[in-house]
């Protein structure tokens, strides 16, 4: 504070710690010290991720000897889904491919892109987006248009002739 | 760099004038006397800043409905990283405002620095006092649980029964008598949207006069030079704020905020108690029965501030040292002895057990969904010590492997046979054989397989009562013949949900004797020990309701 041109002059200021001195640097100090015992436990509370209480679901979503080999079918579930303080029971659907060796593959519903639905075109042997037209191969991975990276994919499990997924992992970037 | 930096506070202050203003309100001129006692104010200033900031952080994640606002402070208690934190220093930051706010009133009133000309300023301030008390009563409801709830009843009550205004009242509070979503909305937002702009304009217009007229001197002071604000009294401020927030971060740190169940408007044994600075109110009441109770609830509280407020027209003496102040000592002391009568005698006759008992919703209560012979098991698990050589999913280690890893979670049988013998099942293991019969390490294990990483700590929230409770009911075979969250038999009626349609001394009377209480019951009579019947009582109180 010594550098604030003060109005009153101060009558002594010897060098060193003075009165006056402690008094400032015990004030900012103080201050500094509060501003951080509250500044941190907040910017935690806000940017930490909530913990996860509920632990992973395998949901079943139909029969799986239901769907023909290489022909995707999508399929319709409900999911709790975990919002904040709420947990809401919601209908989601998943694109699931049966593969000539009978193990399953089960897309997100959403294009990569910008999150339009996407659908299999039967003719085309793709799944288009109509919104910017990326199109991805039946295994996911992208063959033409904006998408930046393949379609995500839940963790699948198969249980006697039912299907269950797990949590959707969404994949690295494409090169 | 220090010229760069001088020149650029010149040109904001020839831009703006903020540093002249600054500098104009530190070395404001003080008396003489000024010292450690005037620092009072500039605390509660601090603790209204903690708050408005502690607020803010919790209404980011908070949802003003009732249910949803249970729902949200549980979330914020159970599952953000420091929202106990915040929440406890919003908390105590209340009590303490108080505490805080009625000390500068008294050291005010002591040294009478509301004599002219101070009069509007000690006024502004008895208003600034209402609104914190304001602040203390609709944040009372904020968290929805039964506490909440029960204690905004009476209050919404007691502000109906005031003469004359009683119904404008009751219906400026959202609803004839009744607490639900309109007082709800009214309540928060008198606390959120009301009363800060209100505080901020009050606290402007009180430094301002305290300014225009400037701190209040001491006799002697005229002969004495003044000095300045800055820097030794802002020290003295500045040590004052950071001992009062040492002791408000050390309770919110320490003491546990309770959080009770979901407020249950059906609930008829809830007994209601207001925040303790309250109590004294709440006990003046029971001194005026009958038609007189208007007295205690309204007239008498009234008076008491209409006096508050005039104080510096019935005391219009001259200025007189402290110590001479006898009348103004013994005003002081009076009032501390009543008020400190009142709230011991309301705390005397609070009742020791409530009909239910007390859960702490404040932190995750995951154990409530046990089963009986799970819950017996955190007894046996406590009882035998597994924890001195066992983590349970902390990520520490000691002897014994980790109890959440799915590893060592194999079926009962195999579990049971390893705690006879462990060293037959895992040869060479440190862990002694358990003393305990088959139904008991049955137990041990059922609770040891519902163990996962996410769970751990929340099923060690289990209270003592709850696991002794469990004991009773599995010793006694109770799921023989009741079912208990979806474990035991359907001969007799399921017990959760009991709570809410026995009452506790029903039930107690029911083991004793339940062919008398209900004719024709097949039950058979069970004498129990004292404390054997309270934990189970209270364990079977405690079931949360079927969904």
């Amino acid at each position: 504070m010594e550098d604030v041109p003060s109005p009153i002059p101060i009558a002594s200021a010897p060098k060193g710690v003075t009165r006056r001195n402690f008094y400032v640097g015990a004030i900012y100090g103080i201050g500094a010290a509060i501003a951080a015992a509250l500044g941190i436990p907040a910017a935690v509370y806000l940017l930490f991720p909530p913990k996860i209480r509920q632990a992973d679901q395998w949901i079943e979503i139909g029969d799986v000897t239901s769907l023909a080999a290489d022909s995707p079918a999508e399929m319709t579930f409900r999911h709790n889904r975990v919002d904040g303080w709420k947990v809401s029971s919601e209908k989601a659907t998943a694109w699931v491919v049966k593969h000539s060796d009978n193990s399953v593959t089960a897309f997100g519903p959403q294009c990569t892109h910008l999150g339009c639905a996407y659908h299999w075109d039967d003719g085309k042997s793709e799944f288009i987006c109509p919104c910017h037209n990326s199109l991805f191969s039946i295994d996911g991975k992208v063959t033409a248009g904006p998408a930046p990276r393949p379609l995500d994919r839940y963790e699948t499990r198969i249980d006697g002739k039912k299907l269950l997924i797990g949590r959707l992992i969404v994949p690295e970037r494409q090169a | 760099m220090r010229r760069r930096w001088d020149r650029a506070r010149a040109w904001l202050d020839h831009r703006t004038g903020v540093d002249t203003a600054v500098r104009q309100f530190l070395y404001e001129e003080i008396p003489a006397s000024s010292g450690w006692q005037q620092v009072f104010g500039s605390v509660a200033v601090f603790l209204f800043l903690v708050q408005a900031f502690t607020g803010a952080l919790l209404a980011f994640n908070y949802a003003p409905t009732p249910g949803d606002a249970y729902n949200s402070l549980r979330y914020i208690l159970t599952e953000l990283t420091a929202g106990r934190l915040i929440r406890g220093l919003h908390h105590w930051g209340a009590s303490m405002m108080i505490v805080v706010v009625v000390l500068h009133m008294v050291q005010v009133f002591l040294y009478g620095a509301y004599k002219k000309p101070r009069e509007a300023t000690w006024m502004v301030g008895v208003v600034l006092l209402l609104v914190t008390l304001a602040y203390g009563l609709t944040g009372y409801l904020l968290p929805w649980d039964n506490r909440a709830y029960w204690g905004t009843v009476v209050t919404t009550r007691i502000a109906g029964s005031a003469p004359i205004v009683g119904p404008y009242l009751t219906r400026l509070l959202g609803g004839g008598g009744s607490v639900g979503v309109v007082t709800f909305a009214r309540f928060y937002g008198m606390h959120v949207l009301l009363l800060p702009p209100a505080t901020i304009l009050l606290i402007a217009l009180h430094v301002f006069l305290v300014r225009k007229h400037g701190v209040a001197p001491a006799p002697g002071d005229e002969v004495l030079p003044r000095k300045k604000f800055f820097p030794a009294q802002v020290f003295k401020d500045t040590m004052a704020i950071f001992v009062a927030f040492a002791i408000l971060y050390t309770l919110a740190l320490v003491a546990r905020v309770p959080l009770e169940q979901l407020a249950d408007p059906t609930d008829t044994s809830y007994i209601p108690r207001p925040e303790w600075y309250f109590l004294f109110l709440f006990q003046t009441l029971k001194l005026f029965p009958g038609p007189l109770e208007v007295l205690g609830s309204v007239v008498l509280p009234g008076l008491a501030v209409l006096t508050l407020i005039v104080v510096p027209f019935l005391d219009r003496g001259r200025l007189v040292k402290v110590t001479k102040r006898t009348f103004a000592i013994a005003a002081v002391l009076l009032a501390a002895i009543g008020w400190g009568g009142l709230t011991a005698a309301a705390v005397a006759t609070t009742p020791k057990t409530q009909e239910a008992a007390q859960i702490d919703y404040s932190t995750p209560t995951d154990w409530l969904q046990l089963t009986p012979p799970e819950m017996a098991g955190i007894a046996y698990f406590r009882q035998e010590r597994c924890e001195s050589c066992h983590v349970s999913g902390d990520g520490s280690s000691k002897i014994g492997p980790d109890l959440t890893q799915a590893s060592i979670h194999k079926d009962a049988a195999w579990m049971i046979q390893h705690f006879k013998r462990p060293s037959a099942m895992r040869p060479g293991t440190a862990m002694p054989p358990i003393q305990l019969s088959d139904a008991q390490l049955n137990s041990l294990a059922a609770f040891l397989l519902k163990l996962t990483p996410a769970n751990a700590s929340a099923l060690g929230n289990a209270p003592e009562f709850a696991t002794a409770g469990a004991l009773v009911y599995q010793a006694k075979q109770c799921g023989g013949c009741h079912m208990v969250n979806g474990n035991g038999a359907k001969i007799g009626p399921p017990l959760n949900g009991l709570a809410q349609r026995r009452s506790r001394s029903w039930v107690e009377e029911h083991f004793a004797n339940p062919d008398a209480l209900s004719p024709g019951s097949m039950m058979p009579p069970y004498s129990l020990s004292p404390k054997d019947m309270a934990d189970l009582t209270s364990y079977l109180f405690s079931l949360p309701e079927p969904q």
